[in-house]
């Protein structure tokens, strides 16, 4: 009976222990409940803001890309137009007029090359060209110092009668003595009886 | 030093050609052994023996050897000699005697020759003497006799005063022998003027600009040379005195080119185009302009004077193409000499004032042609087949004219008689070589 007696006691203490503690622990895990979802939403709300966060630098490294690409066309732009000068420079310069033998007219093509050298010196009116004269090999160079002088002297009163300035055009005569093509034969002589306009 | 020996040279020269007048008393009478008018000269058979070595030193052998072979060539340069081989002579000269009392002309005359030279060499402490002697071996007859005193390095010129003797003794001209002939040459990598002796010896470099020059022309004083250089940038005329170096220079606009002294003055012509369009302007020596010579739209260029200075050949292309027009100073009036062909150029007044010599263009050549100045007879092509023939310019006694050719290749200067006959390569350069212009005949430069 003492034994019945012993289990109960021990039952009535542990029982109500076991309440409290299951209460007990009710209580907590209605605690920690609540802090999980406390935890939850800050977790949200960070995450919130960092996604917001991201998509404000997105934005920014948006904006920024944005600008840099704009500024990169206009450099592209830029590049081109600079390019587009240069070239209309080379062009000016490696664009040579050619004759025929012992004539010092100009023929239509060098006309054509002639105007487009004009327009060149409008848009650049603080250039200044000298015309240098090659002849081919063909007759004797006293002549043909001559023939090259009245040849560079054509292409300047053609350049002055398209509104030129006298004064931005010199001229050069170098007769035979600078062959463009060295060689002996017809299509070097076509080749070397040239107008060439170099930029001072 | 040297200069002081050269001058003392000069001077002992000059007093010793008084020598022998008694010898050659006898042969005042002049002779036309050489018309130089006749296009078919016949060659005068003459023999040169090497000089007798007076004393018989190794010294003197051998400068007797080279002083005659250089008598020899020099006068067989001139085109007037048939130079007799020393294998034919009769008789061994070293033994036999140089004046005429003891020479056998039969000796000569059996072989052919019609003129003997004898010479006898002394050498004592570098010093030669020679004694020359010209004779008509079928008239028994000294024709000229002189003595040549100077330093052994003044040989050369010794023997060329000898030639010119001997020249003016048969023909009445001074002849070429104390010439010079300007040229340009690419030897040093730009052209460059260059000086060399009448026969292509001792070239000389006179101008070391790094870029272009070109067209030399003398003074009728042989003291100053004008010519075209690029050495600023353009073609400018430049005018030096050859001995100080000092001068002018005419940089109009354009070009400033092909410059030719007018004879006896101290004034030249040139191409300049400072109008716009390229005229002949007549220049002081100094570079002023005096005058304008030439008024036509196109081209006028490369003038040449006539030997009394009253008119001036030049080129222009007034008709539509290249031609050799003349113009009489006083009257300013012009009239086109050369119709054969398209392209005439390059004009050369001789001397002897009857002939033009010029450039003409045809089946693609460039050739050498004189023309009477009258226009009257058809031009005469000198040169045939050879390349292109360009630049004549004629001997100081109007006997031979010099032109460049690429006959051989490359340009190189060439020499003929007048009539075309005899063409030779004057000198052999690395590179090219153009624009020969020969010197007056009196130089002493």
């Amino acid at each position: 009976m003492k034994k019945k007696l012993r289990i109960c006691l021990a039952l009535l203490l542990v029982i109500p222990g076991l309440l409290i503690v299951t209460s007990c622990a009710k209580r907590a895990v209605k605690a920690d409940l609540a802090q999980t979802q406390e935890d939850e939403a800050a977790k949200l709300a960070a995450e919130k803001a960092s996604q917001e966060e991201i998509a404000r630098q997105r934005a920014i490294d948006e904006e920024n890309l944005q600008e840099e690409a704009a500024r990169g066309k206009i450099i592209l732009q830029e590049g081109a137009a600079r390019g587009k000068i240069i070239a209309a420079r080379n062009l000016f310069m490696n664009e040579n007029i050619y004759f025929d033998f012992d004539m010092s007219n100009l023929k239509p093509e060098a006309q054509e090359v002639l105007k487009r050298k004009a327009e060149w010196l409008r848009n650049n009116p603080g250039e200044s060209v000298i015309i240098e004269n090659h002849c081919d090999e063909r007759g004797t160079n006293e002549y043909n110092l001559a023939l090259g002088d009245r040849r560079a002297q054509s292409a300047k009163n053609f350049l002055i009668d398209l509104g030129i300035a006298e004064s931005r055009l010199t001229t050069i005569s170098y007769g035979e003595e600078r062959p463009a093509d060295p060689r002996h034969h017809r299509e070097s002589w076509a080749e070397n009886r040239r107008d060439q306009f170099v930029i001072e | 030093m040297l200069k002081k020996n050269y001058t003392k040279t000069i001077f002992i020269c000059l007093t010793a050609t008084l020598f022998l007048l008694i010898e050659s008393a006898h042969c005042q009478t002049e002779y036309d052994y050489i018309d130089i008018n006749n296009p078919f000269i016949r060659k005068v058979p003459i023999a040169v023996p090497i000089f007798k070595p007076t004393s018989g030193s190794e010294g003197e052998k051998f400068l007797s050897q080279e002083a005659s072979n250089l008598l020899s060539k020099s006068l067989e340069f001139t085109g007037y000699f048939k130079i007799i081989d020393r294998n034919a002579y009769l008789v061994d000269p070293e033994k036999s005697d140089i004046i005429v009392s003891n020479i056998n002309f039969k000796n000569w005359t059996g072989i052919g020759a019609e003129l003997l030279i004898t010479g006898g060499l002394f050498l004592k402490d570098n010093i030669i003497e020679m004694e020359l002697r010209l004779y008509d071996t079928f008239k028994d007859l000294l024709l000229v006799g002189k003595r040549y005193k100077g330093v052994v390095n003044n040989q050369r010129k010794m023997i060329h005063r000898f030639c010119g003797e001997v020249i003016y003794k048969l023909t009445g001209t001074r002849g070429i022998f104390y010439s010079k002939i300007a040229f340009v040459s690419t030897s040093s990598g730009n052209k460059n003027i260059y000086l060399c002796e009448f026969d292509g010896h001792n070239p000389e470099q006179l101008t070391y600009d790094k870029s272009i020059a070109l067209s030399p022309a003398w003074s009728s004083d042989a003291k100053w040379i004008a010519y075209t250089s690029y050495s600023k940038g353009k073609p400018d005329l430049y005018i030096k005195h050859l001995k100080d170096k000092h001068g002018a220079i005419v940089a109009k606009k354009g070009i400033n080119i092909t410059p030719a002294w007018v004879p006896g003055k101290f004034s030249l012509a040139a191409t300049l185009s400072f109008s716009g369009d390229p005229e002949i302007y007549l220049l002081t020596g100094t570079g002023k302009i005096i005058k304008k010579l030439t008024n036509n739209w196109g081209i006028d260029v490369s003038p040449t004077f006539s030997p009394d200075s009253n008119k001036m050949a030049f080129v222009s292309s007034r008709s539509g193409s290249p031609q050799i027009y003349i113009m009489d100073l006083e009257s300013g009036q012009v009239k086109r000499l050369t119709f054969q062909g398209r392209y005439n150029t390059c004009p050369s007044w001789s001397p002897r004032g009857d002939k033009i010599a010029y450039s003409g263009m045809g089946n693609g050549q460039i050739n050498i042609y004189t023309i009477d100045v009258e226009g009257k007879s058809p031009a005469l092509q000198l040169t045939h087949d050879s390349g292109n023939n360009e630049s004549p310019t004629w001997s100081p006694d109007g006997s031979l004219i010099a032109f460049s050719s690429t006959r051989e290749g490359p340009s190189r200067i060439y020499v003929m008689t007048a009539y075309g006959t005899e063409q030779r390569c004057l000198l052999a350069l690395p590179g090219e070589q153009i624009n020969p212009e020969w010197s007056p005949g009196v130089i002493d430069n």
